[in-house]
């Protein structure tokens, strides 16, 4: 009994100096983390997109977008008023409701808008999400961990923009296995998605995928560098983003 | 004390065993929700909480609504109130369970629940409504046992016990509080999107679960030899018919605002709720205001809130018009009128109602154990048992014996 006992309290010395050793003798192999950043990796300090609607304006142009974006973000088809969409189209009045007149020219009152996650600068969606699955990044993507989610859709109530779709079912029986983007992953069941600005291609180097399919339509760049391509837009043109008043500051601006 | 629950009448473990066979079959749909996930509920991407949440959100109220006991028998030692005390507490303590486990069954990935825990989020309402629900009910878990059990050995109750009361009182206006933050600070969501909600939670709550309490106990009376104290019910039921008046005095004055102001966004949800809906709802919320102008009138008319006879449905009523509102309009009213000027209609599904009945079912298992066992207490040591001519044992009445 005593030689057991004298024996713990050995072992638990030996453990306890161990632990003390243990951090010290990790951070000396390096201290820094095993990624490494692509050298091609492009970066802003916000990410910010100008869509002109006056050349990107019909179901068909803004449908071939959001085919390119579902597919190489392996999205599920689903059919009705449970369906996931990253990129989709709607009306003047429903895309921005507070900006809408009666005698508003009739074209615009016909053209559809692209929609997608604006990105805000204030996102309620990070703001009531109670894990942080999802999350600002320093460069203003509002991004999101489908591990994290627990599926509560708190976001989805918060966010102005309806731009957050939950998988109801299981995703994948809505996907066509012979057509999987091997490069991003898919989802599970029963957690939230959405646009995420195609960060995964930014790390690469490229732009986002519809900006690129837009052909010369959609901008994107660094909204604080006074000398992007956007700012310069953005001076040139006149803008809006939808519902001002709540006061999210959206990062994707409409020419109209 | 728990082994007071054991021992019953048939009739007592026939409805035991009645509620494990609703659980049972609510069962069902929950593990077919398991398996196939949300997609069997009516909710969508537009609509992404429904009957689950709304549930919730009305059984926060009950559970807030103990104080109401509590509260007269601790600030202002209103002591005709302290046999009743456990029953609220109790009571409390079935709605933080149930809760508990409506959120659970709302959440898309049940097994990663504790990532509330492990990446604790102070920004988000959730994770404070976590906080405010399970301390609840640790807070009267731990002030009701503790109290029944001194009950029984004829003891005072603790002075340790002192400050988790108190808490527990001022805990209790928490909870309801930080559940209507959840909805309150959401942007694009006009219905809710009011600084009186909050108020109005607490309005209503005050209201509907003294109802449901009071009902319960009056169940309660029938099959057990508890009886409440003649001026406790009295005091109860004007607390209801104050509450109830404030309840629909602060929804006139979000109809003034919002009609006044004439601002769409928060006119929509209204003119939705109360013509434009489907059939069946708009009738259901004409019936909330309806069954709100009856209950009120019975409640404040002195003649017909003393009738015993006529109370057990003045409540019936209320906790109708109550559940109408808060338990299914507010939450259709914020989500169906979306924030880009469409509707997405919802109404729950049938699998959704059975999972909520499981949820109530189990409720009702904790209530029963729960108060089979403060009964058995309280006619163990004779408190307020009654008398045969219907009084209770804490009444001054004339069949009441001498020494007390």
């Amino acid at each position: 009994m005593k030689n057991n006992r004298r024996a713990f309290i050995k072992l638990a010395g030996i453990a306890a100096a161990g632990l003390a050793v243990a951090p010290k003798a990790l951070a000396s192999s390096g201290g820094h983390s095993p990624v490494s950043v692509n050298p091609k990796a492009v970066h802003a300090k916000h990410w910010a997109m100008v869509i002109d609607t006056t050349k990107l304006h019909t179901a068909e142009e803004i449908d071939k977008l959001a085919a390119v974006c579902h597919h190489i973000h392996n999205v599920p088809k689903i059919e009705g008023k449970k369906e996931v969409k990253w990129l989709w189209h709607d009306t003047y009045g429903h895309s921005f409701p507070e900006q809408e007149n009666p005698h508003l020219a009739e074209e615009v009152h016909h053209r559809v808008f692209p929609l997608l996650c604006n990105h805000c600068e204030n996102p309620p969606c990070v703001r009531v999400c109670p894990t942080k699955a999802t999350f600002q990044r320093p460069d203003g993507i509002v991004a999101m961990d489908y591990h994290r989610c627990i599926g509560c859709r708190y976001c989805m109530a918060g966010c102005p923009y309806g731009s957050r779709s939950f998988n109801w079912g299981e995703p994948r029986l809505g996907l066509d296995v012979t057509k999987l983007n091997p490069e991003f992953p898919t989802r599970m069941r029963g957690v939230v998605e959405k646009c995420n600005f195609c960060v995964e291609r930014l790390a690469v180097g490229q732009q986002p995928a519809c900006v690129e399919a837009s052909e010369g339509a959609m901008f994107f760049g660094d909204l604080k560098d006074p000398d992007s391509e956007v700012r310069k837009v953005l001076r040139e043109k006149f803008t809006i983003r939808r519902k001002p008043s709540a006061g999210t500051e959206p990062s994707v601006y409409y020419i109209i | 004390m728990l082994e007071l629950a054991l021992k019953g009448s048939k009739r007592y473990y026939g409805w035991i065993a009645f509620l494990l066979v609703v659980i049972g079959i609510g069962s069902t749909a929950l593990i077919d929700q398991w398996m196939n996930g949300l997609k069997i509920t009516g909710m969508s991407r537009d609509v992404s909480w429904g009957f689950y949440i709304s549930q919730f959100t009305y059984l926060v109220g009950l559970a807030a609504s103990g104080v109401m006991i509590v509260l007269p028998n601790y600030f202002h030692s209103y002591k005709t109130n302290k046999h009743m005390v456990i029953f609220g507490e109790f009571m409390a303590i079935a709605a933080c369970i149930m809760c508990l486990l409506f959120i659970v069954v709302d959440i898309g990935q049940p097994t990663r629940m504790m990532n509330m825990i492990f990446h604790p989020t102070p920004n988000s309402i959730l994770f404070w409504d976590m906080i405010v629900l399970n301390g609840y009910l640790f807070l009267n878990l731990l002030v009701g046992w503790t109290c029944l059990q001194a009950d029984r050995q004829h003891l005072p109750h603790p002075k340790w016990l002192k400050p988790f009361i108190y808490t527990s009182i001022i805990w209790a206006f928490s909870i309801h509080t930080v559940t209507a933050f959840l909805y309150q600070g959401l942007p694009g969501r006009h219905y809710w999107l009011t600084a009186i909600l909050a108020a109005r939670f607490l309005a209503s709550a005050f209201c509907s679960g003294p109802a449901i309490l009071l009902l319960v106990m009056m169940l309660t009376e029938k099959f057990t030899t508890f009886k409440m104290a003649k001026n406790a019910v009295k005091t109860l039921v004007k607390i209801i018919a104050y509450a109830m008046c404030v309840n629909m005095f602060f929804f006139a004055l979000e109809i003034f605002t919002s009609f006044y102001s004439n601002i769409p966004g928060h006119m929509h949800p209204i003119v939705y709720l109360f013509s434009h809906a489907t059939p069946g709802l708009v009738t259901l919320m004409w019936v909330f205001i309806a069954f709100a102008a009856i209950a009120i009138t019975l409640l404040v008319t002195p003649r017909f809130r003393n009738n015993y006879k006529l109370l057990p449905w003045t409540l019936g009523i209320l906790i109708i018009a109550t559940w109408i509102d808060k338990g299914l309009g507010l939450l259709i009213g914020g989500f169906n009128p979306t924030p880009f000027e469409t509707v997405t209609t919802y109404w729950p599904t049938l699998k959704e109602l059975m999972v909520s009945m499981m949820v109530y079912a189990v409720g009702a298992l904790v209530v029963t154990v729960l108060f089979k066992i403060a009964t058995e207490v309280k006619e163990e040591v004779g408190h307020s048992q009654t008398l045969p001519c219907g009084c209770s044992s804490e009444d001054t009445c004339e069949c009441a014996p001498e020494a007390e």
